[in-house]
């Protein structure tokens, strides 16, 4: 665990936290969109919140792949552990990405059912997202392994803390929803954007704070990690960053600022990101395996490397092009 | 024990259930994406208003096709870990990074410049937004390129040591892995599949609306190019499959003695069987109809070459014969049948008939279908015939499974069966909707500069909405 092998694999585990971070910026707002789909009027409204998306949800779900995708490739034992630990909320995500990835195209192609395709993509949205915040809540409750498989039950990943955690990750992705809708659009829809961040801005205060008052007491390490140093110091600074953050973010709004909003709740994002890996770290599954016991053999992850470090740059030349292309203001004509 | 074997029954069925409709959508987005990229490129050299109608004609069906690919293909790439997880941790060192590299160079190319190809065209330049249609086809051959690495690897396993966790790692350079024995022919093949299938729905359209209207010049043009792409590519195709068989032959000799049927060994000449009922019980297959000699003519180019039957495979380490076996000459009988209707279109042509024999339009149109019923018997004869093995003589798809609980797997299976007949049913549904609107011919020429009103103007999407919106 020493030399290069070490290197690597603290690099993978870097990219994948990465891909993951990407995740969440990139398909966040888009799922939010559709959390806050029933609150649109049909009509304009709608076809307008869809159409600030249309060009770039595919791209942003990508992200979610490759983090997929990396996690089997440079950590093979943790996707084998962690995917059955998870079976019911990962499947019911992929079914609920299935409705709401079809929805984008089919709620066009017939106007007559179109009111069922946009339930369809409000409850995908909203399902895939409670699963993914499920996801990450059952995995810092942790998971029991045997050997090198899961050994618990099918309902472990059932708790008060996971069911909180998932509401909590509805309430993020919808404010970062609203805050992309106040940059995209203009006039009632975006005064109805500022006021639905408002209250979900003071929504995700709450839920955010519940959630990592918590955590310490998941576990009697969590506990030590925090409040014993160097942890205290991100139990010092990491609330007054976020405490920092939101008053900036509820300032933003009031100045009525098209930008920052959004930015400001990534910055959220970021830091309870950050409170997780202080969480978590050097743990792939927290208590049971590190990110070294779990890792591929280095000629797997070197050869990997290559491409990631060919790629990811390329890959977000274009991803911010493709965004670029489709700057400013979003109006109601898609291709259809 | 029991209810392992039923988890990974259901397992399975699961796998290929989700499989099966997924192989569908990029079977047709390969060809479709490239034959996209075709159309516009001929816009963009003669100017010819044809096909930019076909173009925005086609576009609308590939943006359903390739949302349905999608959504299908994130389920696969997690159902690796939900139902495979000992496969996953096994293989992941090795199959992992190739998947990752599918993603990196393939599936973020394609999603990337998707949008600006479907909805781009008012935003950005002809040269760029024919840039965005390239990109599209050519992420989806280098998704080809990845995926079937991958699964060549696991039918034709090279470059590898097991490690003390029981871990396949790499023990050669990856070029090897990559470039294993299978995966140039399965490439070739796969690919070549894959337009032929996208040729033959589109020419089964051209011929739709040619019944109607032998005038429309939309269906005429793509009529003709999916014709000339059938009469080209079926022959190619049937050259390529023999050399994968005798591939499979050298690395795969089990799968071929269920493909044929071959339960007994022939010392001195195996008969070609035509048709039978593979009869597993009784290692023999059931009123066969066969020809003598002509399987070791085919597969060793000699009447008299001894050829191994399952005979010699102990009874566990074979594949399941009727599946393979039936799934093999539908897909080679398809495929003669492909041949014939390019042969047939080159009659046409020849005299002159192409836009004006209706018994050719009526032959393309049932031929329509047929490249995606090909393309899933050529995936079972493959993907069945390295039973029951998940990697071909390693590992044991028993072995694969994660630890499944019946409850949880039945649950799933019954749910993706439901939510794939609905949400892919009705996919297909709008699908043949637009394909039974003829071609409206649209007179617009290149756009000399970027501008925002040529391309599908902003009219002409308000009409596909249905207008009742815009007066909310």
């Amino acid at each position: 665990m020493t030399g290069f092998p070490f290197d690597l694999t603290v690099i993978w585990a870097g990219i994948i936290v990465f891909a993951i971070v990407a995740y969440v910026v990139m398909d966040g707002f888009d799922l939010g969109i559709g959390i806050l789909f029933p609150t649109l009027k049909p009509g304009p409204q709608r076809n307008v919140a869809m159409n600030t998306i249309a060009p770039i949800w595919d791209g942003n779900e990508t992200w979610l792949v490759l983090g997929g995708g990396g996690l089997m490739a440079a950590f093979p034992l943790a996707y084998a552990v962690i995917l059955p630990a998870l079976y019911a909320p990962l499947i019911a995500m992929l079914l609920a990405l299935v409705f709401r990835g079809v929805a984008f195209e089919f709620r066009w192609k017939d106007p007559g059912h179109r009111a069922a395709w946009d339930i369809a993509f409000f409850s995908g949205s909203l399902v895939a997202t409670f699963a993914q915040g499920i996801t990450l809540g059952a995995l810092l409750q942790g998971i029991t392994v045997s050997g090198r498989a899961y050994a618990g039950g099918w309902w472990d990943w059932l708790t008060p803390f996971t069911l909180l955690t998932g509401l909590s990750l509805v309430v993020g992705y919808a404010l970062l929803g609203a805050t992309w809708l106040i940059l995209k659009t203009e006039g009632e829809l975006q005064q109805k954007a500022y006021r639905q961040a408002r209250l979900l801005g003071a929504g995700l205060v709450i839920t955010i704070g519940v959630v990592s008052i918590a955590t310490p007491f998941l576990e009697a390490d969590y506990y030590t990690r925090w409040f014993a140093w160097p942890g205290i110091l991100a139990a010092g600074i990491v609330p007054f960053l976020v405490a920092l953050t939101t008053w900036q973010f509820f300032r933003s709004l009031a100045l009525g600022r098209e930008l920052a909003p959004f930015l400001l709740t990534l910055g959220l994002f970021a830091l309870t990101l950050l409170g997780l890996a202080v969480s978590i770290w050097p743990y792939v599954i927290p208590g049971q395996v590190t990110i070294w016991e779990a890792a591929a053999p280095p000629q797997s992850q070197t050869f990997m490397l290559v491409g990631a470090v060919i790629m990811l740059p390329i890959i977000l030349a274009y991803t911010s092009w493709a965004y670029w292309v489709f700057r400013g203001k979003t109006g109601e004509d898609g291709y259809h | 024990m029991v209810d392992h074997e039923l988890a990974l029954l259901l397992a399975r069925i699961q796998f290929a259930f989700t499989v099966s409709f997924h192989f569908l959508f990029p079977a047709f987005t390969i060809g479709l994406a490239s034959f996209l990229m075709v159309l516009e490129g001929l816009w963009l050299a003669t100017g010819r208003g044809v096909y930019m109608t076909l173009f925005k004609y086609w576009v609308k069906i590939f943006a359903v096709v390739f949302a349905m690919g999608v959504v299908s293909g994130i389920v696969m790439s997690y159902q690796f870990g939900t139902n495979w997880s000992v496969f996953s941790d096994k293989t992941g060192p090795i199959i992992g990074p190739l998947m990752a590299y599918e993603v990196l160079t393939a599936f973020f190319v394609e999603a990337g410049f998707l949008g600006v190809m479907l909805f781009g065209m008012k935003k950005v330049g002809r040269g760029l937004h024919f840039t965005a249609t390239c990109a599209v086809a050519a992420g989806t051959l280098m998704s080809a390129f990845w995926i079937l690495s991958a699964n060549s690897w696991m039918q034709t396993p090279v470059g590898f040591a097991i490690n003390d966790v029981g871990q396949f790692v790499p023990d050669a350079s990856w070029f090897e892995i990559i470039f294993n024995p299978s995966f140039p022919y399965r490439l070739v093949h796969t690919v070549i599949a894959a337009f032929l299938t996208t040729s033959l729905i589109v020419g089964a359209v051209g011929a739709w609306h040619l019944l109607k209207n032998r005038n429309n010049a939309g269906a005429q043009v793509m009529f003709s190019m999916a014709m000339w792409m059938a009469a080209i590519v079926a022959p190619v195709q049937i050259f390529v499959g023999d050399m994968h068989g005798l591939n499979t032959l050298e690395h795969q000799p089990v799968k071929v003695m269920a493909m044929e049927g071959h339960y007994e060994s022939h010392p001195d000449g195996a008969p070609l069987i035509l048709f039978g009922l593979p009869n597993d019980k009784l290692d023999r297959v059931d009123f066969a109809l066969e020809i003598p000699k002509l399987s070791s003519l085919i597969l060793k180019h000699d009447l008299n070459a001894p050829l191994d039957g399952l005979d010699t495979v102990a009874k566990e380490d074979r594949p399941p014969v009727a599946i393979v076996f039936w799934a093999f000459r539908i897909m080679v009988g398809l495929g003669f049948l492909m041949l014939a209707l390019g042969m047939f279109s080159l009659l046409a042509r020849w005299r002159g008939k192409l836009y004006d024999w209706p018994l050719l339009h009526r032959f393309a149109i049932a031929m329509g279908p047929s490249g995606l019923v090909a393309v899933l018997a050529g995936w079972f004869t493959t993907e069945v015939g390295r039973q029951p093995f998940t990697v071909y003589g390693q590992l044991r798809t028993a072995e694969s499974v994660s630890p499944l609980e019946v409850p949880a797997v039945a649950t799933s299976l019954l749910v993706f069966v439901v939510v794939y007949f609905i949400v892919f049913g009705i996919g297909t549904l709008y699908i043949i909707r637009q394909m039974g609107k003829p071609p409206q011919m649209d007179e617009s020429d290149p756009p000399a500069h970027p501008t925002r009103s040529a391309g599908i103007t902003p009219a002409q999407a308000g009409l596909a909405h249905g207008g009742e919106e815009v007066s909310q």
